[in-house]
């Protein structure tokens, strides 16, 4: 059973390795979950699954897989069975062929069964062993019997349970949570700049002046690098946007803490850049784009945040935003163009659901940025193409 | 070798999950990984698996400069140079200036020990592949004496990690690996009931409903933790205040929240609110 377990989570698109696979066989060789499903829960997922946004990923399979399954099945006759005969149904790479064969089984298979003799002579359900023979000692009455108090509800609720009540939905990625994890995201950007890391010593220079001061010592210190990251951010406010105000706020915070970037810059627009761009909203101040525009090169990269939404006459027609000065009137899409020509290291986060990215106004907007959703794994992407690991190309195809 | 349970101390209470998780690593001898909303024990966890299983500890707080060897070994050049000038020892024998790191000391020792990894996010990307082979094959090589440091028993090795940067996957993959939840109420109050004993019981059920109340509150940025939760009921306990009046005005915020701008949130929420009681 645990064998398609492990086949059932490959399948479903977690990348549990063979290596993962043989360490869950080792602790249930040593007895660690002989016949409680409840703890082959948190040993699968403690050996199996290595970040805390697949564990709701995890918990669904768990949840699909073991439903009906009563919450005491006896791994362990079926552990040796498979023991004596190590083979995965399906056909596997040769690295891990090689990573199968030099696996003990055979001293697995002793340990096993030395286990089980032990543990009939003691009687099922002692407090010598974890887990097994139905009466866990821990966790039912906040007890063992060595009056350690134990905390936890392990009682009363089976391993599918738990997993059906899928406790970590919000630690997915394709959720936003907080600003610590966008400014976690975006340090990533950091990789951009060559010269980097903390203040070292110069070691040849070192050398080179202690030499010269007849071995006086004299540590050189080479002066701290600077990381090369400019960033621009670019947000859409108001109207349709005010229902991502909250998560616009926090990717707002998380830049602007963000001490990595050897510059940063932030404006305003409303549904689309016109001709100004504005510091402060509600009182329409703020630079006019093309000043901007010149300060800006392609060491630059750019962020542009907003919902694409709107009539493609907003687009496409001159429009001059709020602003009624109009020297050389453009088009929005004509202004996006000129921000993309000047700086092509820019990506658009876009705060609404992928299915509606296909209204006329997005689709434009996607074929002169790549577009990304504001999510944590988009932000990762988006970060991905702004360090150049991922080819920055705008098109209408949505990355999975 | 024997199996080793570990369930916690008196003082550090562990739900059932991660308690397998901790048992699984000791067990197959894997290092485990720990991630968790900061103020949930991460760290320390490893000071109650070195008290419940009676070994010493050994603390490696990475930094950012941190290299991977420096857990191992350190070679002392400076101070064999400063010797050297000075002629107050004999230099000849390296093996003087060589000092053991918290990793090299734990393989070095009869003893089976815990070693702490603090942080471990906190260091170079390259830093956790580094280490790999030494966690690996738990043995090193002295470099500039051509020894070999193996170790006698195998730490259990606990990593604790801020999520500030990815680890590796090949790292990952060698790990037990276990996010600590946010207590639930339930735990939640065995935990405080650790720490403040006498603390009456209709007091503490306001209290932790205010708390897991103002966790949920989207304005507050950074979310109070649990040893923030455990100085709130010692300050409110103190205070003398009674039930009702706690429910009312959510005395001592400071203690919970540290940023003042969520203390504000804190108090326009607190007046515009649905009344706490459930």
């Amino acid at each position: 059973m645990f064998v398609d377990f492990f086949l059932y989570l490959r399948e479903t698109g977690l990348k549990v390795s063979l290596t993962e696979y043989l360490a869950l066989v080792e602790s249930l060789s040593k007895g660690l979950a002989r016949a409680h499903l409840d703890v082959f829960y948190h040993l699968a997922r403690a050996l199996w699954i290595k970040r805390e946004s697949d564990y709701d990923h995890y918990d669904r399979a768990f949840a699909t897989f073991f439903r009906g399954v009563e919450a005491h099945v006896d791994l362990s006759d079926e552990l040796l069975g498979w023991l004596a005969n190590p083979v995965l149904p399906r056909a596997l790479s040769p690295e891990e062929l090689a990573a199968l064969k030099r696996f003990d089984f055979d001293t697995l298979r002793e340990e096993l069964l030395q286990r089980l003799r032990e543990q009939r002579e003691r009687h099922d359900g002692g407090s010598h062993w974890v887990g097994t023979g139905g009466t866990s000692p821990f966790g039912h009455g906040g007890k063992n019997p060595q009056g350690i108090r134990i905390g936890g509800s392990a009682a009363g609720r089976s391993a599918v349970y738990v997993a059906e009540s899928r406790r970590f939905r919000n630690l997915r990625h394709d959720r936003i949570l907080d600003t610590r994890q966008i400014g976690a995201a975006l340090k990533k950007l950091r990789q951009l700049g060559r010269d980097r890391g903390p203040e070292e010593l110069d070691v040849e220079a070192t050398i080179d002046k202690c030499a010269k001061n007849a071995g006086e010592l004299e540590l050189i210190f080479a002066p701290p690098k600077k990381n090369r990251v400019k960033l621009l951010l670019l947000m859409d406010v108001g109207g349709s946007m005010d229902p991502h105000v909250a998560l616009c706020e926090r990717l707002f915070s998380a830049a602007h803490a963000a001490t990595h970037f050897k510059a940063f810059k932030h404006y305003a627009f409303h549904n689309c850049v016109y001709g100004r761009l504005y510091t402060d909203m509600t009182a329409l101040e703020g630079p006019p784009t093309r000043e901007v525009l010149q300060g800006l090169d392609s060491t630059w990269s750019v962020i542009l945040v907003g919902d694409a939404w709107m009539s493609p006459y907003e687009l496409t027609a001159v429009m001059d935003g709020f602003s009624l000065e109009s020297r050389e009137p453009a088009p929005g899409i004509e202004w996006l163009r000129r921000l993309r020509a000047r700086c092509p290291t820019s990506v658009w986060l876009n705060p609404e659901p992928i299915g509606v990215w296909e209204s006329a106004s997005t689709r434009l907007i996607r074929q002169i940025f790549p577009m990304f959703s504001l999510t944590l794994d988009g932000l990762g992407a988006a970060v991905d193409v702004l360090r150049g690991s991922k080819p920055n190309r705008p098109g209408l195809r949505v990355e999975p | 070798m024997n199996r080793q349970t570990f369930v916690g101390t008196e003082s550090y209470l562990v739900d059932a999950a991660l308690r397998d998780a901790v048992n699984v690593a000791v067990n197959i001898e894997r290092p485990l990984l720990i991630k968790g909303e900061p103020g949930t024990g991460k760290t320390r966890l490893a000071h109650a698996i070195a008290e419940a299983l009676a070994m010493e500890l050994q603390i490696w707080n990475v930094k950012s400069t941190s290299k991977a060897r420096d857990g191992l070994y350190v070679y002392d050049t400076v101070q064999r140079l400063n010797d050297a000038r000075f002629g107050d020892r004999d230099i000849r024998d390296i093996r003087q200036y060589i000092k053991l790191g918290p990793l090299g000391r734990a393989f070095a020792a009869q003893a089976r020990q815990v070693v702490l990894v603090d942080e471990i996010d906190k260091a170079d990307l390259e830093f956790p592949n580094d280490l790999l082979q030494e966690l690996d094959v738990m043995s090193f090589a002295v470099d500039e004496t051509g020894e070999t440091v193996a170790a006698k028993q195998r730490p259990v090795v606990v990593i604790t990690s801020n999520n500030e940067k990815e680890l590796p996957d090949a790292f990952l993959r060698r790990c037990v690996f276990h996010y600590i939840d946010f207590p639930e109420r339930e735990l939640m109050t065995e935990i405080v009931r650790v720490h403040h004993p006498e603390v009456e019981a209709h007091l503490l059920s306001e209290l932790l409903t205010a708390f897991y109340w103002l966790r949920e509150q989207p304005a507050i940025r950074k979310r109070p933790s649990t040893s923030e939760l455990v100085d709130w009921v010692a300050a409110v306990t103190r205070s003398g205040l009674d039930a009702d009046r706690v429910v009312k005005e959510l005395p001592f915020l400071g203690v919970l929240l540290k940023r003042e701008q969520d203390v504000d949130a804190a108090q326009e929420a607190r007046v515009s609110r649905i009344p706490l009681r459930r």
